[in-house]
Formats: structure tokens, C-alpha cells, sequence
């Protein structure tokens, strides 16, 4: 029988001899990566590295050449969109997906609405729920009934994570969540991160900060011409060597 | 108070303005008859205008409406004089008209063509089909159990009344309470969104133009039926009418914002304006004027107002 400690240690996802090419460019070559409950996984690596490759093989948009995923105990060779959603895999896009003229509750439920009588909208039952949500990431947002548009950069990064969650997101999938957001703006999404994290939701990110990746990140996975060249604890590396594995000298 | 809400009220606040206004330059301006006339004027535009609105919404345009409607009543005609019963002859004429929203639907989101295009040229097909069945002739004489619709009334208020009361409710219920509604807005605003979580898009753009062909029958109906004729012409440049109406309620031209209630104050505006001017012997060409300026001072006004 698994003791509590192996049973939090084995992996939510573990991506197995993962490859992936477009033509004659080898963008993902035999990638083997673990991620764990509670993992903030920043993936980092110079353009065309093969992170957005990565990312999407791992959501299921595109389908790899060769190997295969394991998620939650399930050995999986063909992971599609909605087979990645039903495990719990979402993505939170840079651009984050909302509809600026819908409400934060609108948002958080869009594609989900909760539905009564098979045909209306139960608004109620909605907002009830995006408010238990947001309590529960304790998220600062002035209410539930303004439109995204009215939001802080980091406000609306809370709206998608919150609809990724709502969604069945267990390992979310972020994609250079604090781009274009100054520093008080950041330190609500990183807030955000490490509060997920608590609560053992896997978190990986894509992030070219690397001040931002070493603030935010338990773990730091460098990818260099499609390969995994560092899988490494962020405390026991630095800056300099991060760069290192992504300029492939180490 | 959301944005929408305090633009409808300055809105109702302007249509107020004017019954003033037109209360004190014509004595038969406040009359019961004039009131009820105003209302069942202003039905074709609003019944219209709800199936636009979410058209709008979804940062789409049907041009073709005002072709839907003139062939729709000639198809209830050819039904009627074929001895087909009331209720067969106007389900008949609704079904062509979802059909015909089902066309643009479909080029527009399946096929992915511009919807200015498609509509645009189904409203020149649906124009030209109307003027072959009908040999560009009228078509004249139904019965009582018809043309009730659009002369009859129930207890004070004309049945077209009545007709666009329930359409209204019917409208408002889609657009604020199911999910045809939310996602108007969302393909308006950003469609890509909602793809991602799954939804089809293709779907719900197709309904929409459906049901913008639904009222565009309806409107037809009312049209031949008042008329006691199947008039090929008819409905000519009332997608400019409609539209305007629609925009000056408050939905935003780029899509992603939209109400039921704005295009019906917007409706019943319109309706006094041109009722106003008449009463006043403005000229009919000076009203279109006025129309095509409120287009312009519609977008303009609910653009800054929503922008800020």
C-alpha cells in the first residue's frame, strides 16, 4: 500500500518519450517530463524551443508522433481537446479567451451555463457559484455582474483561471500569464498561482520573465531545440544556468 | 445600474421629449386614434428588429429581411388561393421564411462568406424570385379569417399589436434568459472565445439567422394582410428602417452588445418620429432623411456612450 507522501509524489501527468515534428523541423524530440499535485512548472526555453508544441500536445490540439501520456493512472496515446479537458487539462491562452461584454459570471460559466427546465439560464445558481469560486481563490474582484472589460489585467487573468477551473481544470496550462501586466498586476496573478498550488492544483507555466519564472516556480523545465536539456528545482539553480540549458551549454 | 439600462432611459426620455414636442405643434397628435395608429406603425420595425438585434449582436447584418418579408406574403397568398386553410398558409409562409434565414445562416457560418455579402445578395434573390412567382403583379383578395391580422383588433388594441407584444416577450426571453442570447454577444464580441469552450459557433449563427428570417415572415404576413395584397415591392428598404432602429436602441454595430427592450423604445421613437412629421406635412423625403442622419447619430452616440 502507497504511503500518504508516495501517493502526493506520484506523478498527475507523466509525458513519455513525446515526439513531434512539422515536415523536416523536429519541434518536440523524446521528451520525458513528470508533473506532480501542487507542481508550479514553468517551462521556459528560447523561441521555437517547442514550449507552445509542448503545450498544445499536452492539451491535446496536436497529436504527437511518437509516445504517450499517462494522466491520473490512465495510459493515454490519443489525447484530444476534449479528452484533455475531461482529465482536467485546461488552457489559459494569452489572450485569455473572455468576451468583454459579458459579466465576470457570464465568463467564468461561458460554454458551462448551468440550465434548468433543459432551455434558460439558471442565472442565480450561476452567480452563486461564481461567488463561492471566487472566495475560495480569494480573488479581488468587484463584483460578479461587471463587464471583463471594466477589469485590471490581473483581475481578468483571475476571470480565465476561474473559468478553467469551473470547467474540471486540475492541471491548468498557463500561457504567459503576466505578459503585458506591470508589477502590482503580476503579484495578483502570482498570489493567484501559489494560493492554486495550496489547494493541489498542478500549474505549468510559459514564461520568458525568468525573474518572474524564479519568483513564481517550484520547478523550471528548459526545453532547447525540442529536447528537455534542465528539469530542475528552482531553488537549487540559477538564473545564469537556466540560461545555460536554454542556449543548450550545459 | 448597468450602461445598457441608463441608455434605454435617456432613450424613453427622448421619445418623451418628443410626444411633447408633437403634442404641442398638432392638435391630433394626442388623440386614442392617432396612439393606436403610432403602435401598429411601429410593429413591422420592432417585430423586424428583434430578430436584427441579435443578429447585430453577433456582429452580423441581414440585409435581406425586407425580400423575406415581401416573398413570404406572397407565399401565404399562393397558399390562400389555393383554398390552403388560414393557420396552414401563414405556418407555410413562416417556414419559408426560416428557410431563407437558414440559407444565410449557413453561407455565413458553414461556408464562412461575409454576411454583408451573403445578405446582400439573398436579398436580391429573394427580391427577383417574389417578382417571377407574382409576374411583377399584385396579388389581390383573401379572406376575413386573413386580413384579420392586420385590421382586426383585441379589446382596444390592434391584433398586429398584440402580434408584436408577443413576439417581444418572446424575444426578450431568448435573448436575456437562454443561452441563444449569451452567445449572440459572445459571437459578437469574441468568437474565437467561445469556440474554445467548445460550443459550435456555426450552430448558434445559423438560429440567429433563422430566427431573423422567422420575424421577417411575420412581418410579411402583417404586410399582406393589411394591405388585403401580396405586393412584390413591399418591405422595400425596410432592412434600412429596421436597422436603424436597432442601432439607435442601443446594439452595438460591432457587435457584442444588444436589447430587446432598446430596439422596442428605438421602435416606438421611430414610429413618432415619422408620425410627427407627418401629422406635420413634412414631406416623406424629408423623412428619410431624417432616417439615414439617425443612423449616423445613433452609431456615433452609442458608440461613445458605451466606449466611456
Amino acid at each position: 500500500m502507497m504511503k500518504n507522501d508516495e501517493i502526493k509524489r506520484s506523478p498527475v501527468v507523466k509525458i513519455c518519450n513525446i515526439s513531434k515534428s512539422f515536415g523536416h523541423v523536429q519541434a518536440i524530440n523524446d521528451i520525458c517530463i513528470n508533473l506532480f499535485q501542487g507542481d508550479i512548472a514553468a517551462i521556459v526555453g528560447d523561441n521555437g524551443a517547442g514550449k507552445s508544441t509542448l503545450i498544445k500536445l499536452l492539451s491535446g490540439v496536436y497529436k504527437q508522433d511518437e509516445g504517450y501520456f499517462i494522466i491520473f493512472n490512465d495510459e493515454v496515446h490519443k489525447l484530444t481537446p476534449e479528452l484533455a479537458i475531461s482529465y482536467g487539462i485546461t488552457t489559459v491562452y494569452q489572450d485569455l479567451g473572455l468576451v468583454d461584454t459579458l459579466d465576470v459570471c457570464s465568463n467564468i460559466y461561458l460554454g458551462k451555463e448551468i440550465v434548468k427546465n433543459k432551455f434558460f439560464i439558471d442565472r442565480s445558481k450561476m452567480l452563486e457559484g461564481a461567488k463561492n469560486l471566487i472566495k475560495r481563490l480569494d480573488i479581488n474582484i468587484p463584483s460578479i455582474k461587471v463587464e471583463t472589460s471594466v477589469l485590471s489585467g490581473g483581475q481578468r487573468q483571475g476571470v480565465a483561471i476561474l473559468r478553467s477551473i469551473n470547467q474540471g481544470g486540475k492541471i491548468l496550462i498557463l500561457d504567459e500569464p503576466t505578459a503585458a501586466m506591470g508589477v502590482k498586476e503580476s503579484k495578483i496573478v502570482f498570489d493567484l498561482i501559489r494560493s492554486l498550488s495550496e489547494q493541489g492544483y498542478t500549474i505549468i507555466l510559459i514564461c520568458h520573465n525568468l525573474q518572474q519564472v524564479f519568483d513564481i516556480s517550484n520547478r523550471i523545465i528548459v526545453l532547447c531545440h525540442g529536447k528537455v536539456t534542465a528539469d530542475i528545482n528552482t531553488v537549487n539553480t540559477s538564473e545564469d544556468e537556466i540560461v545555460k540549458y536554454m542556449s543548450c551549454l550545459s | 445600474m448597468p450602461k445598457k439600462y441608463k441608455y434605454n432611459i435617456i432613450l424613453l426620455v427622448m421619445l418623451l421629449i418628443l410626444i411633447v414636442v408633437f403634442s404641442n405643434t398638432s392638435p391630433f397628435f394626442l388623440k386614442l386614434y392617432n396612439f393606436k395608429n403610432i403602435l401598429d406603425q411601429s410593429t413591422i420595425n420592432i417585430i423586424v428588429g428583434i430578430g436584427m438585434t441579435f443578429v447585430i449582436c453577433s456582429a452580423g447584418i441581414d440585409l435581406s429581411v425586407g425580400s423575406i418579408a415581401a416573398f413570404c406574403g406572397v407565399i401565404a397568398a399562393f397558399f390562400l388561393h389555393a383554398g390552403i386553410s388560414v393557420p396552414l398558409s401563414m405556418l407555410a409562409a413562416i417556414l419559408i421564411g426560416a428557410f431563407s434565414g437558414f440559407i444565410n445562416g449557413y453561407i455565413i457560418s458553414v461556408i464562412k462568406v461575409n454576411p454583408f455579402i451573403v445578405t446582400i445578395a439573398t436579398m436580391s434573390i429573394w427580391r427577383a424570385l417574389t417578382l417571377i412567382f407574382t409576374k411583377s403583379t399584385p396579388i389581390y383578395g383573401f379572406s376575413s379569417g386573413f386580413t384579420m391580422l392586420g385590421t382586426g383588433s383585441f379589446r382596444l388594441l390592434p391584433l398586429t399589436v398584440v402580434i408584436c407584444i408577443i413576439v417581444i416577450v418572446l424575444g426578450w426571453i431568448l435573448f436575456n434568459k437562454t443561452k441563444l442570447g449569451y452567445y449572440s454577444a459572445a459571437i459578437g464580441n469574441n468568437e474565437e472565445a467561445l469556440r474554445r469552450t467548445g460550443v459550435s459557433n456555426n450552430y448558434y449563427k445559423t438560429i440567429i439567422y433563422v430566427l431573423s428570417g422567422i420575424t421577417a415572415a411575420i412581418a410579411g404576413l402583417i404586410i399582406t394582410s393589411k394591405l388585403n395584397c401580396a405586393d412584390p415591392t413591399a418591405g422595400n428598404m425596410l432592412e434600412m428602417d429596421v436597422i436603424a432602429t436597432v442601432i439607435l436602441g442601443g446594439t452595438s454595430i460591432n457587435g457584442g452588445k444588444g436589447t430587446i427592450i432598446g430596439t422596442v423604445i428605438s421602435g416606438l421613437f421611430m414610429s413618432v418620429l415619422k408620425n410627427g412629421l407627418t401629422i406635420n406635412a413634412i414631406p416623406p423625403y424629408y423623412q428619410q432623411l431624417l432616417v439615414g442622419l439617425i443612423i449616423i447619430f445613433a452609431v456615433i452616440t452609442s458608440d461613445k456612450f458605451f466606449k466611456n
